[in-house]
């Protein structure tokens, strides 16, 4: 028989170094054990530390699903928003307060069906926002059914005799659509992830990080594809680091290789600047800055 | 001297495993004990090993573990600027102990 | 009312009189009150709103941006008011029906922002030319749950001007999502509007939250219901969720919470009716019939009141200025003085409800309806006052 673990015992000398960007009140989280969200939020995080990013100009905007409760977890102004909504919600904080570093911390389901059409748009407009996608295959919070980003072949609640319906390569569509940043990682590669979202910061306009992300719960149960340290091992095994790989060519399947990497990453001039530099061109001496907006 | 030292918040923990299978120097296990949810956390079965990466620090998703440099007194080594001092009250971090009883 | 009354900011202020129509009138009117900040999805007959503050931002300062469609709009206002502008959206009914949920997020985040519905005739694709007042219940009751929301109903290109301002006065004092339900009449309508020098046009402030961020809770009520505010990028490191949340604003599914956090909603809007209540009142002292209309309806019933009095019969009017929250104690007095309330109205059939519910069988209540796309012909609504007046 064990134990019930003796926890009296301090070290208050050893801090974990995220523990700042942590809502510590709010934790342990709703999520699995062996889900990778935690993992991806623990790179966001060190992230944020490393780059030494102004902490309080930093606003993090989710959408609804599993990674939707992201914004409920860290100590920053967060906003957990409506279904599909977090990138246009982002985009008028943006706007409206261009000083704002502006993260998108969603889902696949969220990000790419429901709010497909806002994806492609800021990518279009190239509204400067920070996406991060943790991609997990399916919809785990209403309890695994098919998402755009399913693999083929895999069983899901709502197909229930196999997927057949093709998938969403994520990031060839945002590179079509304009990003101009765009990487893909699993949650093995904590390390590159942070990075990653580092590089992103520096970007001026939209970039998406996609995050390959264990569903033991949800999507590997029912596939027989084991829990969430099994699908650790998988990314480990499978994933091939391609930078600079045409994004055409790094769509999943269900048990095959991992392209991971950077794929895009280019300069284009983002939303405001565009917008500015035209109301200048046309308007002249008629044109007025947007001043501080807060209206207290 | 080991390098490094490891801490956990056991109650955080969900027994996902990561940190014991990525731990490059193999200084954690399971423990068979449990955590009052009942999950397994892991604890310290090669303490003289730790480099204190804090790879098992990075790959947690329940932020429930981290490992940190020591100096050879064993104190922790001075972190980077961006390290507060004395953040977040309330929460302390626990050095993972063998259970009572340890691994049967 | 804690916060104290600011004098417009005269950028914004187009002083002078014009000749201009609804929609151009209810944009100056947002810029007037502040707004700098409008997100919009092109959509007849409500479009000219935006197009004019496209046009006219740029040159006071602020930003205009066309979303990919409605879901998008009236979610992008919401983040521009947390960042800390006063914005709007405008819209008609096909879109209105896609920003419901939008509606009751900005009801559940207490987020101060204002929808115009410029009606138009319905279901679905309806008559986009044509006018209708059918989204009335639509913009009390469209998103899921149980919420308040404010309703202001201009009769005139002036009043576009004027209530818009007014929407957002109400939006900002009472943290809730104000409607501005215009129809195509008064929308495309143009007469004379006069916009008062800057330093006459009062404006309500953000309630911005003066507390310590260590003090601060986002959803902590004051006296008067209303939380206080703050915006991204000050430090405060605050949460917002549509889930059920406590005062700190993080979420909490409990029965308690939800019990508090939905009655305070709703009871932060109804204390206050009567404080937001605005009508036009004409010959109720007396009356025995009341004609209650709003919108353009209010003014082809004019013409059937007048009439009817040319026939000696006692009629008064009250036209709502405000809809919802609905006036129900304003018509439960005049119920008990009057024989019967007539209320044309462009749909078949909704605020007449209203009206017949608060008059609590003290009084008849006789609906004119119309199914949109035109006016009544003040005939059809002479011919109920007659009926009525018996």
């Amino acid at each position: 028989m064990s134990d019930i673990l003796n926890t009296d015992i301090l070290d208050t000398d050893i801090v974990n170094p995220v523990e700042p960007i942590l809502r510590s009140d709010r934790i342990p989280h709703i999520w699995c054990p062996g889900c990778g969200i935690g993992t991806t939020v623990n790179s966001f995080a060190r992230a944020l530390v490393d780059s030494n990013i102004d902490l309080g100009s930093l606003a993090l905007v989710s959408g609804i699903g599993c990674t939707g409760r992201v914004a409920g977890y860290v100590k920053l102004d967060s906003f957990h928003t409506t279904h599909g909504r977090a990138i246009p919600f982002a985009t008028g904080l943006k706007l409206a307060n261009p000083k704002l570093n502006v993260v998108v911390y969603s889902g696949d389901g969220d990000l790419s069906a429901i709010g497909g059409n806002h994806l492609i748009h800021a990518a279009r407009r190239n509204i400067d926002l920070k996406v991060i996608c943790v991609n997990n295959l399916i919809y785990a919070m209403t309890g695994g059914q098919t998402a755009p980003t399913t693999p083929d072949h895999s069983t899901t609640s709502t197909n229930p005799y196999g997927v057949f319906e093709p998938s969403f390569n994520l990031p060839h569509l945002v590179e079509a659509a304009g990003a101009v940043y765009v990487a893909r990682w699993t949650t093995f590669h904590v390390r590159q992830l942070s990075r990653s979202i580092s590089e992103a910061f520096k970007k001026k306009g939209f970039s998406f990080i996609e995050v390959i992300s264990p569903c033991p719960t949800l999507y590997q149960r029912r596939n027989k594809m084991g829990d969430g340290l099994d699908a650790m091992k998988y990314y480990k095994e499978k994933s091939k680091v391609r930078h600079g790989a045409p994004t055409g060519e790094v769509g999943l399947t269900m048990t095959g290789e991992i392209i991971v990497g950077k794929f895009v990453d280019r300069d284009r001039p983002d939303y405001e600047t565009m917008m500015r530099s035209q109301f200048r061109e046309s308007l002249g001496e008629r044109f007025v800055e947007q001043t501080e907006m807060v209206c207290s | 001297m080991p390098k490094g030292r490891v801490s956990i918040v056991v109650e955080r923990c969900k027994a996902c495993g990561f940190c014991v299978e990525f731990c490059p120097s193999h200084v954690l296990a399971l423990s068979s004990a449990f955590n009052s949810k009942g999950y397994h956390p892991p604890h310290v079965v090669h303490p003289e090993k730790c480099s204190g990466c804090d790879l098992c620090g990075m790959y947690c998703p329940d932020f429930a573990i981290c490992a940190t440099k020591v100096d050879p007194a064993g104190h922790p080594a001075a972190r980077t600027a961006a390290q507060p001092a004395g953040q977040a009250a309330g929460q302390t971090m626990k050095k993972a102990t063998p259970a009572k009883g340890g691994s049967k | 009312m804690k916060t104290g009354l600011q004098k417009a900011d005269p950028r914004g202020v187009l002083t002078g009189v014009h000749f201009m129509d609804g929609d151009h009138a209810c944009c100056e009117g947002a810029l007037a009150a502040g707004s700098r900040f409008a997100a919009g999805y092109p959509i007849t007959p409500s479009t000219e709103v935006v197009e004019r503050f496209a046009s006219r931002v740029p040159t006071v300062g602020g930003t205009f941006i066309q979303m990919e469609d409605e879901l998008a709009a009236s979610i992008t206002l919401q983040g521009a008011v947390w960042g800390g502008a006063k914005a709007f959206t405008v819209t008609s009914g096909p879109g209105f029906s896609l920003m419901m949920e939008h509606i009751g997020y900005a009801a559940m985040t207490e987020t101060p922002c204002v929808f115009v519905d410029v009606q138009r005739g319905g279901p679905s694709t309806g008559l986009p030319t044509l006018p209708a007042q059918a989204d009335m219940m639509q913009a009390k009751w469209g998103s899921h749950g149980d919420y308040e929301i404010i309703a202001l109903c201009p009769n005139s290109p002036q009043e576009c001007f004027d209530l818009t301002i007014k929407a957002f006065n109400l939006a900002e004092e009472f943290r809730v999502p104000v409607m501005f339900m215009m129809d195509e009449c008064v929308g495309h309508m143009s007469e004379k509007v006069v916009i008062p020098p800057a330093d006459q046009i009062e404006v309500v402030p953000r309630r911005h939250t003066h507390k310590s961020i260590e003090d601060y809770l986002p959803y902590g009520a004051n006296g008067d219901q209303v939380p206080e505010m703050a915006h991204a990028g000050e430090g405060y490191n605050f949460h917002v969720t549509g889930l059920t949340h406590d005062e700190r604003g993080y979420p909490n599914m409990t029965l308690p919470v939800q019990d508090k956090l939905v009655r305070r909603l709703q009871s932060k809007i109804r204390d206050a009716a009567d404080r937001i209540a605005m009508f036009e009142e004409e010959q109720l002292d007396g009356a025995d019939v009341i004609v209650v209309s709003y919108g353009i309806t209010s003014r082809v019933a004019q013409r059937a009141i007048e009439a009817a009095r040319e026939r000696g019969l006692r009629v008064g009017k009250l036209r709502l200025i405000t809809a919802w929250p609905f006036p129900d104690k304003k018509i439960r007095e005049l119920a008990a003085k009057t024989k019967a309330f007539v209320v044309p109205e462009l749909n078949l059939g909704q605020m007449v409800g209203e009206v017949e519910r608060a008059a609590a069988g003290q009084a008849k209540t006789f609906a004119v309806s119309h199914a949109g796309g035109g006016v009544h012909n003040p005939e059809d609504i002479l011919k109920v006052i007659v009926e009525a007046a018996r």
